[in-house]
């Protein structure tokens, strides 16, 4: 594998970019502080990246963060949507981020188990 | 507390965004012959001035009078301390900052390095305006990934793009997958 072969990534996504104005539908974002890595936010972003890929989900983006808060709820994670609330999720693992993705972000419905807070936008 | 080196390293590498910085090296070097483990990480961000370095290495320096002061570094110092290395921390304000770990490789105690390949692509995915370098190196063998080379050849299309994100867990582990500091 080369460096190179991402031309052809690129030219392939950039048509699917223009269709949709490049804009992210949905953004995750998950806490990297101490405590979160300790309780395992690095498996939980990876399984976000992973069910992600695997849908061809290409408006939705996954960021980390390294604020911290909510340390007793670690790891946490929020999506982002435009024109709703923050849903904020805690005591994540690989399975319940798959289960965030297929629930909340593809078919609307969160995952309200491990919703720890709403908040505004 | 943390587990794995790796897991420092997502750590140091979080003070050094928090400071600012949009180029972050993170070298990895084992030398076998000498038995050490060297982890460096280098940023461009708001740096410390002297005063600051010495206080941000010891958990118990902190006073009521003084802003709390966090676990990452002091925690990373200490495990490479108790795997009979040493710690340094080289930082000029407004420059940037180098972080430098180094651990006797056969330390009973040493933590394991743990996933790597997950470590860089969460790091280069999740923050994608912060340009990363990597250098892994075992004995002559060097793997670099360069954001600023992937980033060349995406131009528009973001890091994290779910194509670029498949493309990339599997660059980076067909490249670590030969090194034993990866595993
Ligand atoms: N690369 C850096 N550049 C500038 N300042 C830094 C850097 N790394 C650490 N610091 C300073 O040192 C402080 C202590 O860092 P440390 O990682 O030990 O704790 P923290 O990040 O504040 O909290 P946490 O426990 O979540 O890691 C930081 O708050 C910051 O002021
Ligand atoms: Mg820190």
């Amino acid at each position: 594998m080369k460096l190179e072969d991402l031309r052809k990534i690129r030219e392939k996504a950039e048509k699917e970019l223009k269709l949709r104005e490049g804009k992210a539908r949905i953004r995750i974002v998950v806490g990297m502080g101490t405590s979160g890595i300790a309780a395992g936010a690095r498996e939980v972003l990876k399984a976000f990246l992973d069910e992600i890929e695997k849908r061809n989900l290409q408006d939705v983006m996954v960021t980390q963060s390294g604020e911290k808060g909510l340390s007793s709820h670690e790891p946490v994670a929020e999506v982002w949507e435009e024109g709703k609330p923050i849903v904020v999720y805690g005591n994540l693992t690989p399975e319940i981020a798959r289960r965030i993705v297929a629930d909340h972000v593809v078919n609307g419905n969160p995952v309200s188990e491990f919703v720890i807070e709403v908040r505004e936008a | 507390m943390l587990a794995e080196l790796s897991m420092h390293i997502i750590d140091i590498v979080q003070n050094s965004i928090s400071a600012g910085a949009d180029l972050i090296k993170v070298k990895i070097h084992e030398l076998k012959d000498r038995d050490l483990l060297i982890i460096e990480v280098e940023d461009n961000g708001k740096g410390m001035d002297k005063d600051q370095i010495n206080r941000v290495q010891d958990p118990f320096y902190t006073t009521k009078s003084f802003k709390r002061v966090g676990l990452g570094i002091p925690l990373f110092k200490q495990t490479a301390e108790h795997c009979d290395g040493s710690f340094q921390i080289l930082s000029e304000p407004s420059k940037g900052t180098l972080i430098r770990a180094t651990f006797k490789k056969s330390h009973v105690d040493l933590p394991p390095m743990g996933n790597l390949r997950d470590t860089i692509l969460t790091l280069v995915v999740g923050e994608p305006n912060v340009d990363f370098v990597f250098e892994v190196e075992t004995d002559g063998v060097v793997f670099v990934l360069d954001t600023r080379e992937v980033k060349k050849e995406l131009q528009d299309v973001p890091i994290n793009h779910p194509e670029v994100v498949k493309f990339l867990r599997e660059y980076i582990g067909e490249n670590l997958k030969t090194m034993e500091v990866a595993s």
